[in-house]
């Protein structure tokens, strides 16, 4: 396997607004290529991190490196952002409006038309150019902010829940999207609520509460390490008395009799051949796999824990 | 492209593309050029000339009144009790009537009218009265007419000032107080409506929640600065459109209506010279007149109208700076325009004091009031205004002008420090003690 190179190297990031923490000492690296999940619920400091990443705000201490670099003005050129809470201006038109955006991000006006005709196309809303904005549908609002935030090409994006709002068509198109961006070289930054999305996209997470950075790596290997041993089986016929004794190697822990399912987990000690081979004396099994934590078990477990 | 110059760009387009620029710029000149012309208009339509009739019973001043175009003075038969009827039916104006008196002639007299009558025509009649019984007093006492007429004579009185230089000006009160005092709430409409937009600008970009996605590519600072200097053009531009237009519509007016003009003014001047003539009886009002003028003419042309217009632009753009980044730093403070009343307060407080010590300041330009508003920056855009046509130490304009930067460099950076914070802070209305702790973050 290559190793990546990190796009972007956070070590030991403080922050805080008057007596409030807001980050306490966060380090993190996003390896460059990569959909990077970053966690948290709400007001865990998220966006405070966004933000610093976006020089929006200056870190109280620790250091910020991109591509190697210290963040630098020059940078917010590399860099595209996509807030959470986002909008336009009302009362101007949709073109002009994506124009002097891009311009704001170090286009040339030319080229920034260029561009900005072809993903109108693509995204089917180029007889909308000479419109005010306030005549465009939420999600056609949100198309235009999803290209203004792609068109300088950045070579980090940063998507703060990019898919609320959209209905699930527009999401497909947005998934398909970013991971169209990724295949052409960016890295993705990605902040959300959905653990789903972060199992689909994600590579890599972090996962931040309370300021602190309480889990990252990459999502197979963190599903992986949470993992508790429990099987999904499933049978058919009719199922004989199955023994749970307290010194078995495995005990159940559901069963769903309408549905012929079992939840089994074992004592982590016993091979999984030999669990199937115990569990095969008392019926015939369909259907037998390992049940890993999802995302969503992982980040309220932790969360929870952290209290 | 600088990117302050894309927002400066931004910021002025959108603004003077708006309806409401382009009514402002159509309707203001309109309205000023009505004010002008307005009262010269109904003036022409009021002078048709005027019927007095006099009911004279001690038959002494019955053909002193002389008639003219403005006024016929004719004799009626000295019954009053008719006279009244009649007032109506004839069409007259007014009656004069003087009652008999024994010995004397009357120093009182009873005119009756429909109307409340001009006061032009009172003046008028007071003092051909008044001039009759010092004339018949006079002679009376047997004086020599020659010695009557030296008795009468006009005084004209021309204020000099004595300038720092020992150097002597023309000093034209009213005409300084005028100019002084319309620039002085020029400045402080200008920063009243341009800072109120600045204000409106950044609470739209806060609560559209466009302002992240900018200050993600440049710095709030440079937004800020973008904001205010766009405005500052869009001013500036209003500015200049009223002024050519007005100049337009003025020279438009004169030449079509040059001959209604000239034939007002003449009556205008006629009107003064009958005031004049009031005031000192018995003048004849030709050569006293023409003094009047020369030394009127001779005061426009010693105040410096070109310092004027040039103080006027630095305390203009300074009051307009100093003002309008605290504007800015009031919409970053709060999400919508009716939670910006708490903030409003002490940023309308010394504009106010700076246009109700205008009325002070004009009266005594150059007393310790006067210097201090004048050099306090919060006030001095618009007391300074009122000060300079009456002339100004050169000293106290600089310190004045030094003091009003320093005053727009501390404002802009509260108020950027402010701004900064508060275009990221949603939901909770903030207190001043917030505020106080953004400037420390």
């Amino acid at each position: 396997m290559v190793l990546m190179s990190n796009i972007l190297e956070i070590t030991e990031v403080s922050k805080k607004f008057g007596d409030f923490t807001a980050l306490n000492s966060v380090s993190l690296s996003v390896p460059e290529g990569s959909i990077f999940g970053l966690l948290g619920p709400n007001g865990a400091g998220k966006t405070t991190l966004i933000r610093i990443i976006n020089q929006i705000l200056l870190p109280d201490s620790g250091t910020v490196l991109f591509q190697g670099k210290p963040l630098a003005k020059n940078h917010v050129e590399e860099i595209g952002y996509l807030p959470e809470e986002r909008g336009l201006y009302r009362k101007m038109k949709v073109g002009e409006q994506a124009l002097y955006l891009a311009q704001l991000k170090g286009l040339s006006e030319k080229d920034a038309k260029e561009r900005l005709k072809y993903w109108f196309k693509r995204f089917d809303i180029a007889p909308w150019w000479d419109k005010k904005v306030e005549e465009l549908s939420k999600g056609m609002q949100q198309k235009v902010q999803f290209i203004t935030t792609v068109l300088h090409q950045p070579k980090l994006l940063i998507f703060d829940e990019p898919f609320s709002g959209f209905d699930p068509i527009n999401v497909n198109l947005l998934k398909d999207e970013i991971l169209n961006l990724r295949k052409a070289g960016a890295t993705i930054i990605f902040s959300t609520h959905n653990m789903a999305s972060v199992e689909e996209l994600c590579d890599h997470f972090v996962l931040i509460n309370r300021s602190n950075k309480i889990l990252d790596g990459n999502v197979q290997t963190v599903k992986e390490a949470y993992k508790e041993n429990i099987y999904i089986v499933e049978y058919e016929g009719k199922i004989g008395a199955i023994p749970d004794a307290e010194n078995a190697p495995y005990h159940i822990l559901k069963h769903v009799e309408n549905e012929k399912r079992l939840l089994v987990k074992s004592d982590g000690e016993i091979a999984t051949n030999q669990l199937l081979k115990e569990l095969m004396k008392h019926m015939t099994i369909t259907s037998f796999q390992e049940k890993l934590p999802s995302m969503n078990d992982i980040f309220i477990q932790k969360v929870q824990e952290n209290k | 492209m600088n990117k302050i110059l894309l927002i400066i760009k931004r910021e002025y387009l959108t603004r003077v593309r708006k309806k409401s620029f382009l009514i402002m710029s159509v309707v203001g000149p309109l309205l000023m050029a009505a004010i002008i012309i307005l009262p010269a208009y109904f003036a022409k339509l009021e002078s048709g000339q005027k019927v007095i009739g006099i009911v004279d019973e001690t038959n002494y001043f019955k053909y002193k009144f002389t008639s003219d175009e403005s006024v016929k003075f004719i004799a009626l038969d000295p019954d009053i009790v008719q006279a009244k009827k009649e007032l109506i039916n004839k069409g007259l104006y007014a009656i004069l009537y003087i009652p008999m008196t024994k010995n004397v002639l009357p120093t009182y007299a009873y005119l009756y009218s429909t109307k409340e009558p001009n006061i032009i025509i009172k003046g008028r009649i007071k003092s051909v009265m008044q001039k009759e019984i010092v004339g018949w007093i006079l002679q009376e006492k047997k004086v020599d007419p020659g010695i009557i007429k030296e008795l009468q004579q006009k005084i004209t009185l021309a204020p000099i000032k004595i300038n720092d230089a020992g150097e002597e000006e023309k000093s034209m009160v009213e005409l300084k107080m005028g100019i002084g005092y319309v620039l002085a709430l020029v400045i402080y409409m200008f920063i009243f409506i341009f800072g109120a937009q600045v204000m409106r600008g950044v609470i739209e970009e806060k609560t559209n929640r466009i302002v992240e996605i900018i200050i993600s590519s440049v710095k709030p600072f440079q937004l800020m600065m973008g904001k205010i200097i766009g405005v500052a053009l869009v001013g500036l531009t209003q500015f200049v459109i009223w002024i050519a237009s007005m100049a337009i519509i003025l020279s438009l007016f004169f030449s079509i209506f040059s001959g209604d003009i000239e034939q007002y003014k003449n009556q205008k001047l006629k009107i003064q010279d009958e005031q004049l003539v009031l005031q000192n009886p018995d003048i004849a009002a030709g050569g006293d007149f023409n003094k009047t003028v020369a030394v009127l003419t001779d005061a426009i042309d010693a105040i410096n109208f070109s310092g004027i217009a040039l103080a006027f632009l630095i305390y203009f753009l300074g009051g307009y700076l100093l003002y309008s980044s605290l504007f800015a730093a009031i919409g970053a403070a709060v999400d919508n325009e009716t939670d910006t009343q708490q903030f409003m307060l002490p940023i309308t407080v010394p504009l106010i004091v700076g246009v109700i010590s205008a009325q002070f300041v004009m009266n005594n330009p150059d007393g310790p009031l006067s210097f201090w508003l004048s050099m306090f920056p919060f006030t001095s855009p618009v007391v300074m205004m009122v000060r300079i046509p009456f002339g100004v130490p050169l000293w106290q304009v600089f310190l004045s002008v030094a003091l009003l930067i320093g005053g727009f460099i501390f404002t802009t950076w509260l108020a950027a420090r402010i701004y900064r914070t508060g275009i990221l802070m949603y939901g909770k209305k903030p207190s001043y003690r917030d505020l106080w702790k953004w400037i420390h973050w």
